[in-house]
């Protein structure tokens, strides 16, 4: 049931997105990405990930006015032809290999429903489940490994969110310091 | 089935990239692709009839560990979602300065360092 469920909503995300990537308007592409977002985190809901869901919907909206931010006020002039005729070609022999391996690839994975830490008893998923609750305290697991078992990857991720916002601003200064004078 | 169809809204960012002229329309297939790779680690841990990882006061543990879907790629990609915005905001940014500079999202007009 919940198979045919997501099935659906994937298929509504994939036509989202060939229908952003194929409008001539930019801001019709931009608003066309944010459902496709949402179903996103409609998905995470019902595959039992909350905490994911919530922080989906919230990047969703944020990152809808910083794509407006890169469109507003620009020319927006479509872009019709496409590339050249060897581009292209070559482009689609690389997505044709690609799609080769990944099918490939599919085939050795665990069917649907059986993640997996059952199938490997020493997987840190098991540890994580049984012992989460009396070793750090936290009902919630998934709070408990972001925040206790693996914070030092909490910390990374601070630090790459931090280290983009200054490349930002600092790309987006309009005056550059002139060399040798004050 | 499923794996198929998230691998296919992977193909599709992939085409955005590669056959794109607009810097835009290209940002956008990274934020498809990134979608579609996030969506595919979730599918991954989970458990039929699973529950989510989040412990309430009349849960034994032993039925907990029984039924909770994967905690694990959920943490990862929480991470990976917010890392996810930082870049998103960055290559907006790069955009932006080439518009100022170039005057078009068209990437065959940019030759200034063709070489």
């Amino acid at each position: 049931m919940i198979e045919i469920v997501i099935g659906v909503l994937l298929v509504f995300m994939i036509i989202g997105s060939i229908i952003c990537l194929e409008t001539r308007d930019l801001l019709s592409a931009i608003i066309a990405i944010v459902p496709v977002g949402y179903f996103c985190g409609i998905i995470y809901l019902l595959l039992g990930a909350p905490d994911i869901a919530i922080t989906q919907m919230v990047v969703e909206v944020l990152s809808l006015i910083i794509l407006i931010r890169a469109t507003i006020r620009r020319d927006l002039t479509t872009i019709e032809e496409e590339r050249d005729f060897f581009g292209l070609v070559s482009t689609f022999a690389l997505i044709f290999v690609f799609f080769i391996f990944g099918m490939e690839a599919m085939r050795h994975l665990p069917p649907f429903g059986t993640p997996s830490f059952t199938l490997n008893p020493s997987a840190p998923s098991n540890r994580y489940l049984m012992m989460g609750l009396k070793e750090t305290g936290a009902g919630n697991i998934v709070s408990s490994v972001i925040l206790d078992y693996r914070g030092y990857d909490t910390l990374g991720e601070a630090t790459i969110l931090f280290t983009s916002i200054l490349g930002a601003l600092a790309l987006l200064r309009v005056y550059a310091r002139k060399r040798g004078k004050k | 089935m499923i794996y198929y169809l998230c691998f296919i809204l992977f193909l599709i960012g992939l085409y955005g990239v590669c056959c794109k002229k607009n810097v835009v329309k290209i940002i956008l297939g990274l934020w498809i692709m990134e979608y579609s790779v996030n969506l595919f680690l979730i599918l991954l841990g989970y458990r039929k009839n699973g529950i989510p990882p989040i412990m309430s006061k009349e849960m034994d543990v032993i039925e907990f560990y029984k039924k909770a879907v994967d905690p694990l790629p959920q943490a990862m990609v929480l991470t990976s979602i917010v890392i996810g915005l930082g870049v998103l905001a960055l290559m907006v940014t790069v955009a932006i300065r080439l518009y100022q500079r170039y005057g078009t999202f068209d990437i065959t007009e940019m030759k200034k360092l063709k070489g």
